[in-house]
């Protein structure tokens, strides 16, 4: 925590947003004035960590790419990757998990099962239409990437905390903060790396 | 308009429930083919019948109408007064989107209590919002008329800028912010179109047709409601209703959106 603030300091002075006297924003005070805790979405969930901050100004281009590289490092440091090596779940979870869009909203409960949330923005499997296009197509992820351990474990790791290798990426970081747990994110490599997956079919 | 309303009403008992989804086509497409079904008519002219009897009923203790309500334009003005908000009002010293502006109409002409008005002005299924339908109203009397929200208040600057921060403002356990959704073209989630709402033309289109009639929910929508729902995907806190904040981003969106016909109330799915 004291590190996080420091780090916001930096930041903070580095970046063309309006300060506070003290080490909060005034867009940050005024919307933890405005909003309110609802269910499992506590009024908390406005506090900004140093990559949140730094990827909330508008004009990304602004923004010292060196304090880019600094930040998305700092992420990469932070990946736990899993203890046993293997990276490969069972594709089949892996395409339940990606389809689940539910989760952390204040309709949600705490017992409402986290899902990927990937069709939202990503196509995936040919047979599922149904697909959003923010991020890029994983249509053939594994024929047109190649099916190493090196490619799993970025994959991993990418599922983990995009942010380590894009920062201001627009796709959350499930595994850095817990939404989906360690099996869960095999699951999805394995749904985009398994030969036998549908996305490489 | 009688007779549009009865067309209406029989495509809206027919309407959705009949119409499959067509595989490949965004959202979007669907909502125009129900458009098109409609003719002009749009379920939303309920509401704004609605809302035009509320206006003119004496209601609240003190037993008086909105007729007095000064919208920005004058006193008892509603014409055209929807497509040159939020903008600021020397009564309240503050910026005020329509249904901020709607609250304080109702406290100082009709005595009501702003914190008992701002409870619950979102419809349900079994409870109507008479906000929504006042909301239905005065945004129907804008229709055809240009985007015209005033900027040279130094209150209104301020609230164009803090407006354009908070869409900007990445929080939450998925780091979303409204530009994680909308700051793209073309992009879609799922088979929702998104708007790029940092474009003129995006945030135009998007803006002039809301409020609106969700189909999906058989309801009439606030704007308040429609950022209402997007803070909820992003997975933040609650808005306050009306709330600085909610005011100043729909500041920024408003005045984005100007030079632009407006359009609604909308359809939406
Ligand atoms: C997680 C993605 C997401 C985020 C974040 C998000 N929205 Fe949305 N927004 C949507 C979707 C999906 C729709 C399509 C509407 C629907 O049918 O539900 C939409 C619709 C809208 C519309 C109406 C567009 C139209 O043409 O009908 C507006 C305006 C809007 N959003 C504004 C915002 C603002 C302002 C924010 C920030 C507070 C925001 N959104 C955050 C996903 C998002």
């Amino acid at each position: 925590m004291k590190a996080k603030l420091m780090m916001g300091g930096v930041l903070a002075l580095a970046s063309t947003c309006l300060f506070a006297a003290g080490s909060e924003s005034v867009v940050a005070a005024r919307l933890k004035t405005d909003f309110h805790t609802k269910g499992i979405a506590k009024v908390e969930r406005l506090d900004q960590d140093p990559v949140q901050i730094l990827c909330s100004t508008p004009d990304l281009d602004s923004v010292p790419q060196a304090q880019q590289f600094a930040l998305e490092k700092q992420q990469r440091a932070e990946i736990k990757y899993p203890a046993d090596g293997k990276y490969l779940g069972d594709w089949k979870k892996g395409e339940i998990l990606a389809q689940d869009g539910r989760g952390n909203t204040w309709s949600d409960t705490p017992e409402t099962p986290i899902g990927g949330n990937c069709y939202n923005c990503h196509r995936i499997s040919p047979q599922e239409i149904s697909f959003g296009t923010i991020g890029p197509s994983l249509y053939q992820y594994g024929k047109k990437k190649g099916y190493t351990e090196a490619r799993q474990k970025e994959a991993y790791g990418r599922i983990y905390n995009s942010k380590a290798f894009n920062l201001c990426a627009p796709m959350p970081r499930f595994g850095h903060v817990g939404a989906l747990t360690e099996a869960q994110i095999k699951d999805l490599v394995a749904l985009l790396l398994d030969p036998e997956s549908p996305v490489n079919k | 308009m009688k007779g549009r309303l009865l067309i209406s009403a029989a495509v809206v008992s027919l309407g959705m429930a009949g119409m499959a989804w067509s595989q490949g086509n965004s959202a979007t497409a669907e909502i125009e083919k129900y458009r098109e079904m409609l003719g002009d008519g749009n379920p939303a002219e309920l509401f704004e019948m609605d809302g035009e009897a509320l206006w003119a009923t004496a209601r609240g203790p003190k037993n008086a109408s909105l007729q007095k309500c000064d919208l920005g334009l004058g006193a008892g003005v509603v014409k055209g007064a929807y497509a040159q908000m939020p903008r600021y009002f020397a009564d309240s010293d503050k910026v005020e989107d329509l249904e901020s502006r709607l609250m304080t109409c109702m406290v100082k002409l009709q005595g009501f209590d702003r914190a008992e008005l701002s409870k619950k002005p979102f419809g349900t299924a079994n409870y109507k919002s008479d906000m929504e339908a006042l909301v239905a109203y005065v945004v129907g009397q804008s229709r055809g008329m240009p985007m015209a929200v005033p900027t040279a208040h130094p209150k209104e600057k301020a609230a164009f800028e803090l407006g354009k921060q908070i869409f900007f403002y990445r929080a939450g356990p998925y780091d979303f912010s409204c530009a994680t959704c909308h700051a793209m073209t073309d992009a879609r989630i799922r088979m929702q179109d998104l708007p790029d709402l940092t474009s003129p033309a995006g945030s135009q289109r998007a803006y002039t047709s809301w409020p609106a009639y969700r189909v999906s929910q058989s309801l009439f929508r606030s704007f308040q409601w429609r950022l209402n729902d997007c803070f909820r995907q992003q997975r933040f806190p609650e808005p306050t209703y009306a709330s600085e904040s909610t005011i100043a981003l729909t500041s920024y969106l408003a005045t984005m959106a100007n030079g632009a016909t407006y359009q609604g109330p909308g359809i939406k799915r």
